[in-house]
């Protein structure tokens, strides 16, 4: 029996929007099953695995750094990665080249790679199902 | 006959496009189809009684299966459901997605 590939299409940059933690809940479950993923990210998503975010504290709420413990999607999308991995299956995350540049966010979490609407359009022909999750 | 999953993350008190969204699953339904209705964010918000749960009910009594994401509203305080909604975890978003149902997200 072939291994399930799913792919997911994500537009929203990081930390606007609730669409991500939803699409971050559906890659879990996912990565939880072996499954292999392919993320194809635009638009504002491109930002999610730039490499230089950086948490911070909250002064305002008298947190310090610890306290406030930020999460950053550049972690998440590196704890995808080593989630996939753990459970056998592959994560192929690419950041649409055009948007990247756009947005000067080129430095990527390592296992993330730069690419193309090419990319989505070969993830689409070889997944066994494909999620849009668009901007609002 | 296909199935459909259809994923709203809008609430209809801030959107009228959500009820476009509420007719397509009802036509796909009476067209023949199987179609699963999954709220999720802020589209959680009529899953509890009140003006816009009544529509939802209808749904789940024409054969939709009407299904609303517990984190969602959990993170909402919703506990009590209209008739015919289910609480659901997200996996069935995934479970639906293996099974190659066409997936929509609005």
């Amino acid at each position: 029996m072939s291994k399930t590939t799913l792919t997911i299409a994500l537009m929203d940059p990081p930390y606007e929007s609730e669409n991500l933690t939803t699409a971050f809940r559906i890659l879990d479950v996912a990565a939880r099953r072996g499954y292999d993923l392919n993320v194809f990210a635009y638009e504002g998503a491109a930002g999610l695995a730039f490499a230089r975010q950086a948490p911070h504290p909250n002064p305002v709420h008298g947190k310090n750094l610890a306290e406030e413990n930020h999460p950053t999607t550049k972690d998440q999308v590196a704890a995808l990665l080593a989630e996939t991995e753990r459970h056998g299956g592959k994560l192929d995350w690419v950041n649409c080249g055009m948007c990247v540049d756009e947005r000067g966010v080129s430095e990527f979490v390592p296992g993330t790679r730069r690419g193309s609407p090419a990319d989505l359009h070969a993830f689409t022909e070889a997944s066994d199902n494909i999620l849009v999750i668009p901007t609002k | 006959m296909a199935h459909y999953l259809l994923i709203e993350s809008r609430d209809p008190f801030e959107s009228n496009d959500v009820l476009y969204y509420y007719d397509l699953a009802r036509d796909l339904v009476a067209a023949g189809n199987g179609v699963t209705l999954f709220l999720v964010q802020n589209g959680v918000m009529p899953a509890r009684p009140s003006a816009r749960s009544a529509t939802l009910s209808e749904l789940a009594r024409s054969g939709v299966e009407v299904l609303a994401d517990d984190f969602s509203l959990e993170e909402r305080g919703i506990s009590k459901l209209a008739e015919g909604i289910v609480a659901s975890p997200i996996d069935v978003v995934v479970d639906h997605l293996a099974a190659g149902h066409k997936t929509l997200w609005h």
